[in-house]
């Protein structure tokens, strides 16, 4: 394969992000937003065929990337994402009137980082791949120039996620003294063949925390999610959606890379700190997320608390290396958790977004007491936003209930028992406030009995989600066959 | 056939379920109709079930499970769609299609509000209490034992009577059950990873941590905190009352009558066979938590001055039998030749107690709805002399309530029985005090019962409002029974008299199953 067929998917998103500029700048305004929203959701959709037709392949690229299981995994599942972002912004965006080509381009744009991040095999790489996507998303939040929840989104983010990137790159500069080297494989290498003194030791585990305060910011690890509430909520709910899966999707795959390809040495010390992020955010997130009042920023929260559930998986990787079974082969080694999490996470997030917008679209409001008496106004939407929260929940037989599955048996098989106390916990304080958002839909009465009614994109959306959640629910095989394949990388280690 | 029929059993319901999603909400009659003759097939099924065993297996002696059916289902997992059936599953599944059946009946009656959406969710929920007694894989166990949780909420949210709280009440349920549930999950993982599957039958053939205790301990505590919780056995029975009271008629004979054995089947089908080293390490803590039950449980019930409430109690001291029978049989295991035969008898009394609770109590609760729906009110003050206005409904009432109380001659009495000869020789101090329960259960069922409902004189100014179910109109005294209520109320009571006068037919299912579970521990 060569270089440019293994650079496909980026090309493919590359052009359409051209095309999309250019037909808005030449075209008449009133016919082509649905071509911009036609061309990007193809562009995306093209993007993730060719990026599935990699699978298999295990392959350096360019000295920067690398093409592998993992990355695969990831490209396909968040350029897929990425569709149904599209198809959920439609309406929304329709609604604002003007600059939908920018809008557009920089979800392709946007999607383009993420489409490299997921491969990124240098520090560097890491860094600029990073510092694109946020750009496009510092820019994406504050798309609704005259709303000030949403400039106020857009400069909340812009300025946690500058410092963030500042820390980070003091981190990768330590790393880069330390070894001499910003590959990742090449870092892990010398750190290897060094003596493992009290000095490497030390700037070691520095490096691996300034790092941490980069990809936390990304993934939204609690104490480096503060800009998340406000950010969450003041953005358009098309970028909400979008920051809140596959912007940190992209986050957790550079933090699965760069700790497990190029610092594993370090791994008792990021163990026990990732242990604390992921018992921390799920607990602050889960508890504040009881209190809030507004749909968006409730699923706000509860993202917050769903990553600290994903770290569970990477928690539990360099341990689980060590177990011996009494029985066959190893089947749950963290990493396919957490991309089964991940799997199962993007879809029902997604669709649950793609409810609230539809509501949104109808009744310009958020707040959980708009949403009472949902189950008599929209009884389809109601049915799938009750699907969407008892995934998220983890309830079976959904797809969400095989995410926690999977990283909740990756910590049972390394007997980490305080985490999974943690973990239980918080599942059921996160059943409590997801419950009650059911309870506004099927047990408050309605203002009005006006029906709401969702657009034909957005119909594509919420069906393509639903069967997703619930049959793939039902039958998980195929998804954990392709996570336990895409994890090639691990088992090298 | 036989492979297929606990299939067929178990998603004939949830077939019924999508059906009823796709009927327009006006449709309310057809609905109805719909639910309950679909609702007939598995009963129909379930019956055949029975008497096909019956004549194959127990006729012959030879017991087991059987109609098993094993397809990989998720071959990544190595877990499969496993199901089967034995004597302790055989009359559960049975009681609970029955149960259900007669639920959709009545309710035909009684429920008018979002008649779709009620008999959507029953169905549903129909489909997860089977499905739970058929599972013999645990990620499948665990599918069915979560899928019921979702319609149960609704039910006693969207239905409950609103001063009882039924938000309040339907949550407490759902959270309570789900942390029981989400230990058990670890402690299913746990399992895995020393038998390398998720079959059930291959955990206790193979009965994992056998030589670590406290690995098995925590295991065996995770399983319990879900089964206890569900059962409710006391310290964990808080939600039970609220949930009782709140839910509608036929939600309250569903959760009295079928979830809360749900709870005691997995304790025998699981915990008991797979973990028997930890549990005769545990036993007397099971033993205590159970007279505890039934002696605490019969006091509260006492105090009580909600009818609803009072049957709702009734069941946390009801239940503490089976915790009992179940407990003194693990803490037979210190010595299986000497209590051999006392723990056999145990579990059965457990087993007849599951049963047979949940044909007395489940009347009970239609007994309940029959008064509640003319008086607006359960307050025993308000009530008295109702055996000269209500004779049919004091006659039904009457032996349904001395069922409860264990009357010789009566379906309850054998499983008491049972129960305490089995404990008495292994555990006779615990056993003792719990017959203060009994006691305590006639004070209950006839001073509070028949003595404050049915007996003195009839006071027409306590309640001047009686509502006549004919036509719904108001009168200034009660009307008796309805030809709807007798019927939902006629099968259960013949099967307290049948069952009382000769319980060896049920007997003979639940003694294989027990015998089985102590040969292979």
């Amino acid at each position: 394969m060569t270089t440019l067929q293994m650079l496909l998917p980026e090309l493919i998103l590359l052009i359409a992000a051209g095309v999309v500029l250019t037909l808005d700048l030449v075209t008449n305004r009133q016919i082509n937003d649905r071509w911009l929203m036609g061309l990007s959701a193809a562009g995306f959709l093209a993007a993730a065929v060719a990026a599935y037709a990699q699978r298999g392949i295990t392959a350096p690229l360019l000295g920067t990337q690398a093409i592998d299981g993992f990355a695969t995994f990831l490209k396909v599942l968040v350029l897929l994402g990425m569709v149904l972002v599209v198809l959920s912004a439609a309406e929304y965006i329709r609604g604002y009137g003007r600059n939908q080509g920018e809008f557009y381009t920089l979800l392709l744009t946007a999607g383009l980082a993420i489409s490299v991040a997921v491969s990124a095999n240098d520090l560097l790489m890491v860094y600029l791949s990073m510092e694109f996507l946020s750009i496009n998303s510092y820019i994406l939040a504050a798309y609704l120039r005259g709303d000030r929840l949403s400039i106020e989104a857009g400069v909340k983010y812009f300025v946690y996620g500058a410092v963030a990137s500042g820390v980070m790159l003091y981190g990768i500069s330590l790393i880069y003294g330390l070894t001499g080297s910003t590959n990742l494989v090449s870092v892990a290498e010398v750190i290897s063949r060094q003596p493992t003194g009290p000095s490497m030791q030390w700037l070691g585990i520095a490096s691996v925390v300034l790092l941490m305060v980069g990809f936390g910011f990304k993934a939204s690890l609690v104490p480096f999610a503060q800009w998340v509430p406000d950010t969450y909520q003041g953005s358009p709910t098309p970028i909400t959606a979008f920051l809140s899966t596959a912007s940190k999707a992209a986050g957790f795959a550079l933090l699965v890379r760069v700790m497990l390809v190029g610092l594993i040495q370090f791994s008792g010390g990021w163990l026990t700190i990732l242990a604390g992020l992921s018992m921390i955010t799920m607990t602050l997130g889960n508890l504040v997320a009881l209190k809030q009042t507004d749909v968006k920023r409730l699923l706000a929260y509860s993202s917050i608390a769903q990553a600290g559930y994903m770290l569970i998986g990477l928690v539990a990787v360099p341990q689980s290396r060590l177990v011996v079974l009494p029985f066959g082969s190893l089947t749950f080694n963290g990493i396919n958790g957490v991309l089964v999490y991940i799997f199962g996470y993007l879809f029902t997030n997604l669709g649950a977004f793609a409810v609230v917008i539809a509501i949104e679209n109808a009744t310009r409001s958020t707040a959980l007491k708009d949403y009472a008496g949902l189950g008599r106004r929209a009884p389809a939407l109601a049915l799938l936003l009750t699907l969407f929260l008892l995934s998220l929940a983890g309830i079976p037989p959904t797809l969400g209930f095989w995410a926690k599955y999977y990283v909740f048996a990756a910590a049972v098989q390394i007997n980490f028992l305080a985490l999974l106390i943690v973990a239980i916990v918080n599942s059921v304080v996160g059943a409590a406030y997801y419950l009650n958002i059911i309870r506004y839909m099927y047990l408050m009465p309605a203002e009005t009995e006006e029906p709401i009614k969702a657009s034909p994109a957005l119909n594509v959306a919420l069906a393509v989600t639903g069967v997703m959640v619930l049959i793939a629910g039902l039958v998980p095989g195929f998804i954990i066959d392709w996570a336990n394949r895409s994890v090639d990388f691990v088992t090298r280690l | 056939m036989d492979s297929w029929i606990l299939t067929l059993i178990t998603f004939i319901p949830l077939v019924a379920a999508v059906i009823v999603l796709f009927m327009k909400k006006e449709q309310e009659d057809l609905i109805k109709r719909f639910s309950l003759l679909v609702s007939l097939v598995p009963l129909a099924l379930s019956i055949w079930l029975a008497v096909d065993y019956y004549q194959r297996y127990l006729a012959t002696g030879v017991g087991g499970m059987a109609y098993e059916l094993k397809v990989p289902w998720i071959p990544q997992l190595n877990s499969s769609y496993h199901v089967g059936a034995d004597g302790l599953s055989v009359p559960l599944i049975f009681l609970t299609t029955l149960l259900s059946t007669l639920s959709f009946y009545y309710s035909g009656r009684t429920i008018k509000r979002r008649v779709k959406d009620f008999f959507f969710l029953f169905l549903l929920l129909e489909t997860g209490m089977l499905g739970v007694f058929v599972a013999l894989d645990f990620v499948l166990f665990y599918v069915f034992w979560e899928i019921g949780l979702v319609p149960m909420y609704f039910l006693i949210g969207i239905w409950g009577q609103p001063k009882d709280r039924p938000l309040y009440s339907a949550i407490k349920f759902f959270l309570y059950t789900l942390v029981g549930s989400v230990a058990m999950l670890l402690a299913i993982l746990a399992i895995y990873f020393q038998v390398g599957s998720f079959d059930i039958l291959e955990a206790a053939r193979q009965q994992p941590f056998a030589n670590n205790l406290t690995i098995a301990s925590l295991a065996f505590w995770a399983f319990m905190l879900a089964f206890m919780i569900k059962v409710p056995s006391f310290p964990f029975h808080t939600w039970l009352p609220d949930a009782h009271t709140a839910a509608p008629t036929a939600g309250s004979v569903i959760l009295a009558g079928v979830l809360l054995k749900l709870g005691a089947y997995g304790i025998l089908r699981i915990v008991l066979p797979i973990f028997p080293t930890a549990f005769q390490a545990w036993a007397m803590v099971i033993v205590a938590l159970g007279v505890i039950g039934i002696v605490y449980g019969a006091f509260v019930c006492v105090a009580q001055t909600d009818l609803k409430r009072l049957i709702a109690y009734s069941s946390v001291s009801h239940m503490g039998y089976v915790m009992l029978g179940i407990g003194a049989a693990a803490a037979g295991l210190a010595n299986v030749g000497r209590y051999g035969d006392s723990m056999a008898m145990a579990i059965n009394g457990a087993t007849l107690q599951m049963f047979n609770h949940g044909i007395i109590t489940g009347g009970l609760f239609f007994l309940v709805g029959v008064i509640y729906e003319r008086a607006h009110t359960r307050d025993l003050d308000k009530f008295g002399g109702l055996s000269a206005k209500t004779p049919y409904f004091y006659a039904i009432m009457m032996v349904t309530a001395f069922a409860s109380l264990g009357l010789p001659g009566l379906a309850g009495f054998w499983a008491e029985f049972f129960t305490f000869r089995g404990a008495f020789d292994i555990v006779t101090v615990w056993a003792a005090i719990g017959v203060i329960g009994v006691v305590m259960t006639a004070a209950y069922i006839l001073w509070r019962i028949i003595q404050s409902v049915f007996l003195g004189e009839y006071d027409p100014h306590k309640i001047d409002h009686w509502t006549d179910l004919t036509d719904y109109s108001e009168k200034h005294e009660p009307t008796d029974m309805l030809a709807f209520e007798k019927v939902t109320m006629w099968p259960l009571v013949a099967f307290m008299v049948f069952l009382g006068l000769y319980p060896v037919p049920l007997l003979a299912f639940f003694n294989t199953a027990a015998v089985e579970i102590i040969q292979r521990l």
